[in-house]
């Protein structure tokens, strides 16, 4: 059983993957453990306010998170996230395909096993 | 009674994908037994109206700009080894991409292809401009009193395998949905009613997985010392073997780069999917929200559990209205105090739009800082602790219907070579005419298919 001080703070990009797409003005992100164990965690803290939480600077409104246990993994639903997608957005990146990298860069507390990169203990 | 599969390779994944991913594809399907197929998925939204400008400056264009860089050079071997071809190369219009086609198979020999055009997608043929102006939008945009440049339904399968049915070896078609392109033939070749739900939504989930090339093989995945990928420049384009009791594999081409595994996989199950349990298709309702991935050998995975619901009474259509005018200049500062540079060459532009009295959106980039994250009025960073020394580039994007003012504000960044701060360099600008899409639904009731066949003759 890890005990306490196996926990790390770590960025998602350290236990998931994730791939963005576009539909009009709303972003939908996959997040994907790298390790079946970590779904359970993801669950725990990539909550759908988090997530609404680091795209409010871009104007998202509304967040839905659905949940695939099987695979594992869960897809973010993320409303007016594009600035008005590629019919309207001045952002270089229209479509938000680089968004998916903004969602790896949150913040999570990982047991040390579950990181690709550990911190040296 | 055995399982018969059919084995279904990807030639490209968008307009503008490598022109020769195809090759190792047809090299490899060329190799295996029964029936075998090679798709190109050519035509994302807004790709149909560009092609429904071009049109109307030629009639004979408006197909895809690739088909010939595409199609030249495995039309050949397809049509030696009974390969058959299926793809929306027909973009604004099917019969020129057809005709083309038809061109080249004659330069090159292949006396006797039979080349099938299915029509029906373009919702002129069945509605005027008034009316559709007059559907609600469901996504994007209103389309008031805008020119509708395009308006093309989203066809599903029937009508590919209608033409497979009729002897084609190159189904040529406009506007359907992208999972269509894999599900025609898999009709086709396993018969499947239009009522069985449970393999339609397989075979919907293996174009879904097809639909976008080497999405699923390694492309648009690699991150260096996360998800490392073998020999990335050399990626194997996918192939599914895909069964009529629906069991599904994907793999790729061989003696190719790229990898297919478990992780691939699923980020292009997930890929532009919004409820996992409700994915709307012409041909069915896919439900991939218990969907199993499994590796069972090397560049093989097994995905199972696809389930499907009765496929909506309406049909999806985009509807393309002119979008006005896109301009961008970007100019660098670098070496010494260029972060300075850069904030002040911005400012000066800033205080310049104001004096010329620019009324249309704008937005200002430091390339460098933090940029695509960033929102258009700031927040995601760029505005944070930067140094001072680097290598960096102002941008600056504007739109709007005053093609005029667009230009001038591109023209203001130029100025700043002899007018902004020191040492200002490599000035670039673009101006683009933009297409706005709309989404609509429409009674697939409405439509009325055809195919049409021609054959080349030696």
């Amino acid at each position: 059983m890890s005990g306490m001080s196996d926990i790390q703070e770590t960025r998602l990009h350290e236990v998931a993957h994730a791939r963005a797409g576009d539909k009009g003005n709303r972003s939908n992100i996959s997040l994907i453990p790298y390790k079946p164990e970590t779904y359970a965690l993801l669950l725990e803290q990539v909550t759908e306010v988090r997530v609404l939480e680091l795209f409010a600077h871009k104007g998202a409104t509304k967040v839905t998170r659905y949940e695939l246990p099987n695979l594992p993994a869960l897809n973010f639903v993320i409303d007016d996230a594009l600035e008005g997608g590629v019919n309207a957005a001045l952002n270089l990146d229209q479509h938000g395909k680089t968004l998916s990298y903004l969602l790896l860069g949150l913040s999570v507390s990982m047991p040390r096993a579950l990181i690709l990169h550990p911190a040296p203990e | 009674m055995t399982n018969k599969i059919v084995h279904i390779g990807c030639g490209a994944g968008f307009s503008g994908d490598r022109v020769d991913a195809s090759i190792p594809v047809v090299a490899t399907l060329a190799k295996r037994q029964g029936p075998r197929y090679l798709i190109f998925e050519t035509l994302a939204e807004r790709t149909l109206a560009l092609a429904q400008k071009h049109r109307r400056k030629d009639p004979s264009h408006g197909y895809s700009p690739f088909l010939e860089a595409y199609i030249r050079p495995i039309l050949k071997t397809c049509h030696e080894s009974g390969i058959r071809i299926v793809s929306n190369f027909g973009a604004a219009n099917p019969m020129g991409g057809a005709a083309k086609i038809a061109e080249i198979a004659r330069e090159l020999g292949c006396t006797g292809l039979k080349i099938a055009v299915v029509e029906g997608d373009d919702l002129f043929q069945f509605l005027s401009e008034e009316e559709i102006s007059n559907y609600p939008t469901i996504e994007g945009l209103e389309i008031g009193d805008n020119e509708v440049v395009a308006a093309n339904a989203y066809l599903g399968a029937r009508p590919i395998a209608d033409a497979l049915a009729q002897g084609a070896d190159v189904v040529v078609v406009g506007r359907c949905t992208d999972p269509a392109l894999v599900l025609g033939p898999l009709v086709h070749e396993l018969g499947w009613p239009e009522d069985d739900w449970e393999r339609l939504a397989a075979g919907t989930m293996a174009g879904h997985l097809l639909e976008c090339g080497g999405q699923v093989t390694g492309a648009y995945f690699a991150d260096p010392g996360y998800k490392d990928v073998p020999d990335l420049a050399r990626v194997g384009f996918p192939i599914a073997e895909v069964g009529s009791d629906g069991s599904l594999i994907v793999t790729k081409a061989d003696d190719t780069g790229g990898l297919v595994s478990a992780q691939t996989v699923k980020e292009q199950l997930l890929y532009e999917i919004h409820d996992p349990a409700n994915y709307f298709t012409a041909d069915v309702i896919l439900d991939i929200s218990q969907v199993k991935v499994e590796e069972v050998g090397p560049d093989r995975v097994r995905v199972s559990g696809a389930r499907g619901k009765p496929r909506p009474d309406t049909l999806k259509a985009t509807v393309s209205i002119d979008g006005g005018w896109m301009g961008e200049a970007e100019m660098s500062y670098a070496g010494p105090n260029a972060l300075k540079r850069a904030q002040l060459a911005v400012d000066v532009l800033k205080q310049r739009c104001r004096e010329i009295g620019t009324n249309c959106p704008v937005r200002f980039d430091i390339l460098g800082t933090v940029s695509v994250h960033d929102g258009d009025g700031g927040g995601g960073g760029a505005a944070g602790d930067w140094p001072d020394d680097g290598d960096y580039r102002v941008r600056v994007a504007s739109r709007g219907h005053d093609k005029e003012g667009i230009e001038r504000i591109n023209q203001e960044m130029l100025s700043l070579y002899c007018s902004g701060p020191a040492a200002g360099g490599g000035f670039r600008q673009h101006l683009t005419d933009q297409v706005q899409t709309a989404s609509i639904l429409v009674d697939r009731t409405l439509l009325a298919t055809r195919i049409r066949m021609m054959e080349v003759s030696a």
